[in-house]
Order: C-alpha cells, then structure tokens, then sequence
C-alpha cells in the first residue's frame, strides 16, 4: 500500500507536465490523430537529434514559439514603420536596414526598461542609497504586475468559460458593471471599517459582474441564444447603463464630468510601499483567486461537472450531470471574476469611476486565455506577460516614439499562431504531437 | 449483353482496417443488383468510392466499356452515376426545385435562376416515372417518404442511368417501402439500372435481380432470388458459425429485476420508433435485443437508462421501483449500469484522463469526493485497481482516454460500470469495432455478472453476439418485437429470419 | 400508435399557439405602455408639430401640427386592436408584418409624446437616422455575405476600422476614388486571412475574428498615432459630396430624406438590392446558401465547398471594407482611433435580428439608425427618459429575438462549422 502511494507520488512528479497536455484548453475536441504517421526516419540519429525531436513535439513548444514570432514581426513592423529607414535607404541600403534594426531595438530596449526597469539606474540608485530614487527605479517592475492584476481576473474569467464550453466576449460589460457596484460601496458606504469594507466592495463588484454573466448563461441554458451575440450586447448595454451612472446616481456632486467621487480610504486596497510605487493588494488576491479557480476547476465535483459539461455534453447528461445549471452557474462565475477585475482596478489603482475607463480588456483576455491553455497557471503568467508588455509599452511610447497599440498587434499576432498551431508547427518544422491537437471548439448560434 | 458498370478488384484500405478487399461487381442495363451485408461490411465504402467520394487504392471502374479515373463527384454524375445517400443529402429550408437543380442549374442571362424551366423538368419526370412531388414545396415539410423521391428526381434530372442507392429503405415505414419498390421497378423498366444495398433479406428478395453478399471488405458469394430464400441468404450474409464458442454455465434466473411495459418512444423527430414493447429481464440471465439498427433498440435503451423521456408505458425494476422518467443519475444511483452504444459520445470524455473517465457517473460519492472536494488519490487507487482488474492496456491513470485504442477506451467503459456493485447491466453494442482480443474479454465479463445474479440486457446488431451470450433472445423489428426464444432451442437462421420481420418461416 | 400520434400533433399546435399569444401579448403591451405612460397625464390641449423639411429641401412644406392626446389615444387603441385579434385569431403568415406595424406606431406614437408642446423636425430625424443605418447594414450584409455560405464572421467591427483608416490614408495621398478602393481592397485582406485561418487551418471561426479584431484595433491605432497625428496631410481625405438625383430629390418630404446623400447611401441601397436579388435568385447564390446550410450535401453534387467560402468571405471583407471607408470617406472627414465605436458588432446584430436576410438587416439597420439617432436627439428635448436607455433598447431588442420569443431566428445550418472532406 505505502509502496504504491510512493510510486503513484514520484510518478506523479514526473507527469507533471504531461498532466498539462491532457487538461487542456476546454471545450476540447482531440482532433484525430494525423492519419498517415510520418516515419521519423529522417531525423538526425544521435543525443541531440532525439532531443530535438522531444522538445519539438512538446505542446509548450508552440506556446513559446507563438510568442518569440509573435516579438519578432513586432520587431519587423516597427522597423518598417521607421521613416529614417525610407530616408537613409535612397542613399545606402546598408544604412537603412541599420535604422530600422536601431528602431527596433531601441524600441525593445525602451519596452524593456519600462516593464522592468533600467539596469543602470538600479544598481545607481542601489548604490546611491536614495530610497525615493530605489522606489522610482524598481517602479516599472511593480506597475507591471500592477497592470497585470485586471489581465489575471478577466483572463480567467474566459478561461472558466472556455472550460465549461461558452466563449465569454463579455468581459469588458461584466467588468464594468464590477468597477461601478464597487464604487459605489466604496464611496456610499460609511463608518465600516477597512477590514470589512473592502471585501464588501470587492463583494459588491463580483456581483455586479456575476449579474452581467447570469443573464447570457440564463438565456443560454433555457433558450440556446448564443452567449457571444448575448455578451456582446451586455457589454454595450454596461456601457450605455454606466454613462447614464456617471451622469445621474454615480456623478461626483462638485463636477460637471461623468466621474464618480473618490472611494473612502477605508476601501482602498492597502498599498505596500510608497508613492511612485502603487503595488497593491489586488495582486495577491488575483493569485489567490486564482488558485481558488484552479482547486474548483480541477479539485472540487463542481469543477468536475463544469469541465464534462465543456468537453463532452453528452457523456455530461449520461454521467446525470445538470447541463442547465451548470451552463447558468458558469457563465455567473465568469461574470464575477470579470467584476472583480474592475472592482480591483478602481479599489486598487484609479480609487475613482470614470467613462471609458475600461479598453480592450474584453478581447486581450480571450487572447491571453487561450494563449495559457484555459488553465488558471497558465492564465496567471499569461496575464503578466501582456502586463508587463501594456506597461513597458508607455515608455517605449514615451522615448522611442512607439505607439503603444503595437502591443496589440503583437497578441494578435501570437494568438493567431495559437489558434492555428499548424503555422507554427510549419514554419519551425516541429513534429506533429502524437494526439493530434487540441483546439477550442464553440458551438454554432442559436444552439 | 456487356454491362454497363463493372468493378474490378477494388481495394481500399483505411488505418487499420482492410475495408474493401478486391471486391468485384457487375451491373447490367435495367436490372437491380442487390449488395447484401452487415454493418460495416464495406458497403458504403464500395459504393462511396463509385461515386467518387474516396479513391480506391487498387482496382478499376470500367463504365459502359471505359475506364473512368475519378477524381470527385461530378466525374461520378458526368458518367452518368448517381447516389440516394443513406442519410439524405437535401437541405430543408430549400425548396424541392431548389434542391434538385443545385449544382445543375437551369440559368438565364447573368446566371439568374429559371426556377420554372427546372419545375417544368421536375413535374415532368415525376409524371414520367410516377414520382409525386410538388417542386414548390419546401424539403423540410415533406415525409421522409417524399424526401426520398426528391433525391431520385435529383438523379433523374441529371440523367443519371446508373443509381445506387444506399440503404434506401432504413428510413421508410413498410408502406412507404412498398411505394418505394413500385418507383424501382418503373425505374428498371426505363432502362435505369440499380446498386441496391440493404441488409434486409426479404426486400432484397423481392427487388432485386441479382444478389452479391459482403462480408468483412470481401464478396462471400452471388446468388439470385430465384436460387435463394431467406434462410439461404441470412447464413450467407452472417457467415459460417464461427468457432468461438464460450464457456457458457447454464443460467439460474432469479426473479424479475426489470420489467418494462407497453413502452412507446419517440426519436428526436418526434417519430414513433419503439412501439408497445415489453419484456420481463430476470437476475441471472442475459436477455438479449437482437435486430437490425434502426428498428428502435436505440431509443429503448435510452428510455431505460434515463436519457430519453418515453411517451408511453412504463419501466420498473425488481423492487418495484417506477423508472419511467428517472434521471440518468438516479438510474445509476438505484445500482443499474449502462454501456452505451457510442462510447465516444456518450461514454467518455476523451480529452479527460483515464482515471476521470472510471468515475464519470460516481465522482460525487464518497470514496472519490468528500463534500465538495475530489478526493484524487482514492480515485486514482480505484483507477490502479481497475486498470490491473480489467486490463486496460494504458501507459498510467493519467493519460487521456482519446488517446487509448478502440478496444482500451471501451474497457474503461466496461470497468467502470461493471465495477459497481448493482443489479443491472444494460449493455448496448458492447464490442461494436472492436479487435477479437477485447470482444472476448468483454463477452467474459458480461457473463461473469450474469453469473452473479445480475441481470444483462444485451443489446447487439451483431448477430453472432447475440447468440453466444444470451439466455432468452427478444428480437426487434420496427420498434416492436417481434418474439422472444430461448437461446437454446433456436439457431440462428431462425433469428436472423426474426430480425427481418418474418416471424411465420422462423417458427416453422 | 393513433394516440400518440394525436398528442404529438398537439404539441406541435401548442408551439405555435404560444408564440401567437407572446406576440399578441407583446402587442397589447405596446399598446399599454401608449397609453398609460404616454397618454396618462397629458394635458389635452397640447398639439405635437412635425416639421416636414430636411436640409436640402427645395419645396417647402407647411409643418404638421396635431393634437397629441388625440393621436396617441387613436393609436394606443389601433395597436390594442391588433393585439385583441392577435390573441383570438392571429394573423398568421403576416404575424411579423403587423410586428413591424406596432413597432412603427408606437415609435410614432413616442415621438409624438417626446414633442408635445413642441416641434420636432420629423424629416431631418428621419434622413439622420438613414445615414446612421447606412454603415450598420453595410456592416450587416458583410455578415450575411461570410454566414450564408458557413462562416462566421465577428470581426466585422476590425475589417470596418481596417477600411476607415486605409481608404482616409490613401484618398489623402492619391483621391477618393483610389482611396475607396483601398479600403475595399484592405477589407479583403483581412478577410482572407480570416479564410485561412478558419477554412485552411480549421481555426475556430470566432476565435479567428477576434484575431482579426484585436490586429486591426491595434493596427489602426499604431499608424494613427505613428503617422497620421504627426503629417496631418496624410489624414485629410475629401468627403463624398452629396448628389442630388434629378427629379426624385424634387420630391416633397422623401425626395430630401432619400435622394440627397453621397455616393455611400446609394451603394447600400444597391448592394442591399443585388444582394437580396443574387442570394435568392442566381445560381450563385442557390449554391453559396447550400455550402452554408449542408456543404457535404453541396459536395455530392460538385460544388466545390472550400473555394465558395473563400470567395464569400472575401466578398464579406469587401462589404465591410465598403462599410469602413464610409466614416472616413462618406462622414467624417478624417480618421480617428477605434472611430467605428461598435457599429460592426451592431452590424452582426443587425445580421441576426434581420434573420440572416438582407433587407430583414436593413429594417434591422434602420431600428439601430434610429435609436442612435434619438439618443442625440432626445437630450434637446428634454424627454424624462434618460437617453441612455433608449440606446440600450436595440440590444436588448436582440437579446429578445435571439432567446426565440418573437419566432426563432434561423442561423445556416452549418455556420461556424469547419468542412471536413471525410
């Protein structure tokens, strides 16, 4: 018995990867395996070659390969978008390609500084012993998970969905809808206390994106209407309800614009150091919410019905599973994790309301959920992966003259590759996986 | 006379399997060829690569004296081929003209439709050959029946002189079947000639010209009706009785433990296909559902197992249990398990791991969750256990089931439900495709339940199933049964005859 | 066996005998709210004025005065009339029809209540919410070009922004015609990335959209604000001038709110027409309509499934180019970052609400057009509604077609699905 657990325990260690590559994105259809299987007899024989070989049919291998092309055309876009380049090509082609590879990496260099910080300036300031001047410098480095926190709470907001077999586009309604009801707690409510008064608002904000994703699921379950239409026109209607928010209910009293009071101390997310550092809790409660997603996707029977519902209905109504409750439940939870990405960002960072507060959240979590597989670690470092990219990507807007939305371009980019993996696997000739590949699969309208 | 179309050494292979084995055919002018064989044969297959659909990987297609390389379907409709699918290739929301002329459009300037030339061409060769439609209606309004006639017109209005026809009477009520052979035989009148490909022994009779029975991807024989009967004809499509008698105890049946009366269900499209059947299943026994598919043993298993709401009857179990509209779960919950008929849609999540898949319907119990949580490692110590118990060849609990052979991904099935501690087993196509090894085995385990005292219903379209496990055999046909026997004093000649719905010759 | 064939016909009547009594329900409603929340209160002296001229008018017509209790009280009692029958009897086969009767009273009704005491210029709110739905049904008869032949096509919205920024770009740097094409052309681009990613590769369709959305939101963005900020010439397009028909822009009240816009009105209105004509009536459209509904069956009869769904994909990214070059080229004057604010997604509501129809996706259109017209308008007015709700509607309107309760929508068959030879 005491054997067998050892031998189940260390088996268990060296699966661990292996165990990612079968709790894969859901709703999951393994494809059929390829149906004429290549002879690997071409490939070169010795240590090197069969490690080549493994690695190349790894499923992380395209996720990395998406992102490093996805960095590198990138790379390509700016430097064709590089005047100096047009300029100095007329008179040495030499010197033009030098340019655009100047701008490119100038550019990089600026993301990186910004994201991270300048190496230079830390060890300076280390050494100078400022501690307003260490702050300042480690800056970029916070802020980048500071920007990471909404990117962690929609990205799994999306990836819960995808697990239950509902592709949520509404992330950007329901995150509104948290930001306003937290808002609100936090400035009308009063006298409590911060150690009450801030999961209160927290609270506040995930039911107001559980709202949000209760409908969409509801009609889902009850009626077919497809959740993408339906989370799309949610999304439109938070936004017309939080304009008319801004400008009745919510309005700060002493001003003409649609912006809400600020929030009372009591409901701020404490903070861990001093300004310019505006690392906050939110963080750690992103990590924490998403273990929690990860123990219920994976560790409770809830999660158990949630992932049969998304990867096999049929088998999920054969096995006695409750298809409608599970369908309303998990659209409901994707909208309170959505919320609390809002909740997060005016409790932690903004401590105020305003219109178009929210940009892009929407789409960039659909992205940053299937580049991490729909499985909440891979959704976490996804998430600080487009934080830190988002956030590098002011300063490189700031002193290499970079618009910012090339960020954008880059997750397109990479997720297209993700969504299509047969283009990775083409270009860098990786060997097919053995299983066939696994993809998200949504189900047509009207059900 | 030289025939029209000939096949000649056709072999097509797919992974694994050898699904046409030098198959030759020939078909002349204005007769009707029937092609007799099980499920899975290679029928579809053949005919599949006749029109054009897969390409054969040896063997030649010779129409009228030319040899025809095929590259898609319109090769197949210039020769002059058509096909009536077995699921028809009609689109509902089209008109009737609409479908028809699809791809062969009757056209005026600038490629406007000339929707009333091709209704004129439609009424006229639905008068021709006695084909009543209306081209206006919609495909989605007519009965089956019509549908099937508007996809001959299809083959008519394309001047097709050769038809093959799949399976053509699988969808159709027996008087739509006998409308059905009137139009073939104004068919074969006109000169058309006919592949009709059918598994049902007294239609074939009655039809065709010539019959070619398959078997297993090869041709096992030709024959005439003149020089066969039905009995003929069944042993020749089953095969010779193979050798594989089981060590089969004598069964001791107990009382009742599933009782099933006056049961009428409907399938998705609201169609009558299980119609006033009852049985009584003691403990003990193996009783047996044979038939050809399609005659509603899918639906009765779903009625019985809580997947399907009937609209009629009722099903109890021993105790007196009313399971008429029970929910899956509680169908499992009273100590029943269900092997379903498609393990890839219904029995398993194929992307989850094997140890997942052994608690499919019981994870929500203690050993395997404790209030809320899952309780891994107790499920993955029964996964061990079960993996070693039954044999499931799989590199550990963990790997996806999508990823294990036909035969393995059944028996996750098999372990998981016959594991339980219950009373019945209600088993449908339990070793359809699957390798010898894993058949046997199968076939093993389901007895040793019997022996047990639980009792098995077996439901099979595999004849020689049927007849190795069985104690009593209720045959279906058309959504009734048609009779029960006992196991013992029939053959089965007999039952096959019972599968075709002749009831009178089997007594004899 | 007769039995239940008996109870299985009655389901099938009840079926249809409730959303008889939903649609009467939803009539007498309408009628209600005329009534009690217009009607109640309103002092019956007060006289609504339309005014009947648009910008461009050349007859002037005298405004329309009427007494507004009167009219709402008139209207109130023809919608309950409509909704009694509805319930007792029903109108059958013209069930939506008479919908769409309702609806306009009641949006008549609404504007009468909103102008009470007042004048309200009914011409220019009507040609105004033409031009709103012109980009709408544009992007609308985008979708239905990608769906009828079985592939979805949610990045409406990036092919639309995509067409904006380019066709501004490149009318700047050469002319508007050139610049129109571009933008059609950049439409095309997309889409047939859209086309490989989702038919070559058998990427799932709306997540290959949302690439497509995510690249040209950040695309458009990026050169925005790399070039077009900085050399203000190159984002300085002309605008389409407006042309008068002859004759038919003469024409009181409809000539000015119908025949007085540019280039852009006229091609949505003949793209809506062909497009309803080629759909229905050619072989062309015959056979794109089966790939959509049952592309296996379009196999077995030789159409070619894979190379008809690039072509209407590619066509789709064309329309929506179209629609694109409209807020550059047809209105603005200019691009501006994520200017198309949604009207692509609008556009794929249109698509559903409209049934999947062109001219369904036009009447689609129009009720958007007009709800984002209001909303501009209504605040001068002063209305007690918050303007705000008045533009949720539409959505929510969606919402409502979609969860079936007016009569189920019908998507093709096959959309979304990816064609696999097997």
């Amino acid at each position: 018995m005491a054997k067998k657990k050892a031998t189940r325990k260390s088996a268990a260690a060296k699966k661990q990867p292996a165990k990612k590559t079968t709790k894969k994105t859901a709703p999951v259809k393994a494809a059929k395996p390829p149906k004429v299987d290549k002879a690997p007899a071409a490939a070169p024989k010795g240590a090197l070659g069969i490690f080549l070989q493994e690695i190349s049919a790894a499923p992380w291998m395209v996720t990395a390969l998406a992102i490093i092309t996805g960095l590198v055309l990138g790379g390509l876009i700016v430097a064709l978008t590089t005047e100096q380049m047009y300029a100095l090509w007329s008179t040495s082609p030499v010197e033009g390609l030098r340019a655009g590879w100047q701008a490119a990496m100038n550019s990089y260099t600026a993301l990186f500084h910004g994201s991270i910080g300048n190496p230079t300036r830390i060890i300076e300031a280390f050494q100078g012993g400022d501690p307003a001047a260490i702050r300042s410098a480690i800056n970029p480095f916070f802020e980048s998970l500071n920007k990471s926190v909404p990117y962690i709470f929609a990205g799994l907001s999306v990836a819960l969905g995808f697990r239950a077999g509902l592709f949520n586009i509404g992330a950007e309604g329901q995150l509104f809808m948290g930001a306003a009801a937290a808002v609100y707690v936090g400035f009308a409510v009063t006298g409590l206390p911060a150690i009450i008064h801030i999961p209160l608002a927290l609270l506040a904000g995930a039911a107001g994106g559980m709202l949000w994703g209760f409908i969409p699921g509801l009609l889902k379950a009850k009626t077919g209407g497809h959740e993408v239409i339906n989370t799309i026109m949610m999304n439109y209607i938070a936004f017309r309800l939080s304009d008319f928010l801004l400008r009745g209910p919510l309005q700060r009293a002493d001003s003409f614009n649609p912006i809400s009071p600020f929030i009372l101390d009591s409901a701020k997310l404490p903070r861990f150091f001093e300004a310019p550092i505006r690392f906050h809790l939110g963080f750690f409660i992103a990590l924490g919410v998403a273990f929690l997603v990860w123990v219920l996707l994976f560790k409770t029977r809830w999660g158990f019905d949630l992932r049969t519902v998304g990867a096999n209905p049929d088998a999920a109504r054969y096995a006695g599973m409750n298809i409608v409750w599970v369908t309303i439940a998990a659209m409901s939870l994707a909208g309170g994790l959505a919320g609390l990405a809002g909740a997060n960002e005016v409790l932690g960072i903004n401590h105020n309301l305003a219109a178009a507060f929210s940009s892009g959240y929407g789409f960039d979590s659909i992205a940053l959920a299937l580049l991490g597989k729909s499985h909440p670690l891979g959704v976490v470092l996804a998430a600080i992966l487009f934080g830190t990219l988002r956030n590098g990507a002011i300063q490189m807007q700031l002193t290499a003259g970079i618009p910012i939305d090339i960020i954008s371009v880059m997750q397109a980019i990479i997720l297209a590759f993700i969504a299509a993996p047969a283009i990775i696997r083409t270009i860098f000739r990786l060997r097919q996986p053995s299983h066939g590949e696994e993809s998200v699969r949504v189900r047509g309208w009207g059900g | 006379m030289a025939p029209v179309l000939e096949l000649r050494g056709i072999t097509k292979r797919f992974p694994g399997v050898l699904a046409n084995d030098r198959i030759d055919l020939t078909l002349n002018a204005g007769e009707v060829h029937a092609l007799l064989g099980e499920n899975g044969a290679g029928k579809s297959t053949l005919m599949n690569i006749l029109y054009g659909l897969y390409k054969p990987d040896e063997g030649e297609i010779i129409v009228k004296g030319q040899k025809l390389e095929m590259q898609s379907p319109t090769d197949a409709i210039r020769a002059g081929i058509g096909m009536v699918h077995q699921h028809f290739m009609l689109i509902p929301v089209f008109t009737v003209t609409e479908n028809v002329m699809l791809g062969d459009e009757t056209t005026k300037l600038g490629g406007v439709l000339d929707r009333a030339a091709a209704a004129k061409r439609i009424r006229e060769i639905s008068e021709a050959y006695q084909l009543a439609v209306d081209p206006d209606a919609y495909v989605s309004d007519l009965p089956v029946g019509v549908q099937q006639r508007v996809e001959i017109i299809k083959l008519l209005y394309r001047n097709a002189d050769i038809l093959i026809l799949d399976e053509p009477t699988a969808v159709l009520t027996p008087q739509e079947a006998d409308e059905f052979f009137k139009i073939l035989k104004t068919l074969t009148e006109r000169g058309k000639s006919i592949i009709f490909i059918s598994h049902k022994l007294r239609e074939v009779l009655e039809i065709a010209n010539r019959i070619t029975a398959i078997r297993l991807g090869k041709v096992v024989g030709s024959t005439t009706p003149k020089q066969a009967n039905e009995t003929k004809l069944a042993s020749m499509m089953v095969g010779r009785p193979v050798d594989l008698k089981l060590d089969k105890k004598p069964a001791k049946p107990g009382a009742v433990q599933l009782k099933v009366e006056d049961l009428v269900v409907a399938d998705d499209r609201n169609h009558v296909t299980v119609d006033g059947v009852s049985f009584d299943l003691h403990k003990g026994e193996v009783l047996g559902i044979a038939g050809v598919q399609g005659n509603g043993q899918t639906e009765l298993v779903e009625a019985i197992t809580g997947l399907r709401d009937p609209i009629g009857g009722r099903i109890t179990l021993g105790d007196g249990v009313d399971i008429t509209r029970a929910h899956p779960r509680e169908f499992t919950e009273l100590g029943s398990a269900h092997i379903p008929e498609d393990r890839q849609l219904d029995g398993l999540v194929l992307s989850f791991p094997v140890a997942d898949n052994l608690v499919l319907n019981t994870y929500y119990n203690r050993p395997f969750a404790k209030g809320i949580m899952l309780q891994e490692d107790a499920i993955y110590e029964q996964a061990d256990r079960l993996i070693a118990e039954f044999d499931i060849r799989t590199p550990n609990a963990e790997t996806s089931v999508g990823s294990l052979s036909g035969g393995n991904q059944q028996k996750v099935i098999v372990a998981r439900e016959l594991s339980r501690p219950g009373s019945l087993v209600v088993a449908s196509q339990p070793t359809r495709g699957l390798d010898v090894g894993s058949i046997e085995y199968i076939h093993g385990k389901l007895l040793e339940k019997r022996d047990e005292g639980v009792a098995v219903l077996l439901v099979s379209s595999e004849l020689d199933e049927i007849m190795q496990l069985s104690d009593r055999i209720a045959v279906m046909y058309r959504g009734k049964i048609v009779d029960i026997v006992d196991a013992k004093t029939t053959d089965k000649t007999k039952v096959g005859l019972l599968m075709a719905g002749v009831r009178d010759k089997a007594r004899s | 066996m007769a039995t239940h064939t008996a109870t299985l016909a009655k389901t099938g009547v009840q079926i249809s005998s409730t959303r008889r009594i939903v649609m009467g329900v939803i009539f007498l409603a309408l009628a209600a709210v005329i009534w009690f929340y217009f009607g109640q209160g309103m002092n019956p002296e007060l006289v609504t004025t339309f005014g009947l001229n648009s910008a461009g008018s050349s007859i002037m017509l005298p405004d329309w005065v009427f007494n507004t209790l009167n009219t709402l009280n008139l209207l109130a009692g023809v919608s309950a009339a409509l909704g009694a029958f509805q319930l007792a009897r029903g109108f059958g086969k013209s069930t939506n029809l008479v919908l769409g009767l309702v609806v306009a009273f009641f949006l008549f009704a609404f504007l009468s209540w909103a102008a009470a005491g007042a004048s309200l210029n009914l011409a220019g709110l009507l040609r105004t919410t033409l031009q709103r739905a012109v980009p709408i049904t544009l992007g609308a008869l985008s979708g239905i070009l990608c769906e009828r032949a079985g592939v979805v096509n949610i990045a409406i919205e990036g092919m639309m922004l995509a067409g904006a920024m380019v066709s501004a770009l490149v009318a700047s740097l050469f002319n508007n015609w050139v610049g129109l094409l571009a933008g059609i052309g950049i439409g095309a681009v997309l889409a047939l990335i859209h086309g490989v990613l989702s038919i070559k590769y058998k990427a799932d369709q709306i997540v290959s959209g949302t690439v497509i959305n995510i690249f040209s939101t950040g695309m458009t963005s990026f050169i925005s604000a790399k070039f077009l900020q900085k050399y203000q010439e190159l984002n300085n397009p002309a605008i389409f001038a407006p042309i008068e028909i002859p004759l038919l822009s003469k024409i009181p009240f409809i000539g000015p709110i119908l025949f007085t816009h540019n280039l852009f009105m006229y091609g949505m209105f003949i793209l809506l027409f062909v497009l309803q004509f080629a759909l229905f009536y050619t072989r062309w459209g015959l056979r794109m309509r089966s790939v959509g509904e049952h592309p296996k069956a379009a196999d077995t009869l030789g159409i070619n499934v894979i190379r008809t769904r690039y072509m209407a994909v590619t066509l789709g990214g064309m329309m929506a180019g179209f629609a694109g070059a409209y807020f550059t080229l047809g209105s603005v004057g200019r691009f501006d970052e994520v200017m198309t604010a949604g009207r692509g997604f609008i556009g794929l509501a249109a698509m559903i609400f409209g049934n999947w129809n062109p001219f369904g996706a036009f009447g689609a259109g129009l009720l958007f057009g007009f709800a984002d017209m209001l909303a501009s308008r209504l605040a001068i007015l002063g209305v007690r509604i918050p303007s705000e709700f008045l533009l949720m509607a539409p959505y929510i309107a969606t919402m409502i077609v979609l969860a079936g309760v007016v009569g189920r929508s019908q998507a093709p068959a096959a959309d979304g699905k990816p064609y696999d030879k097997e």
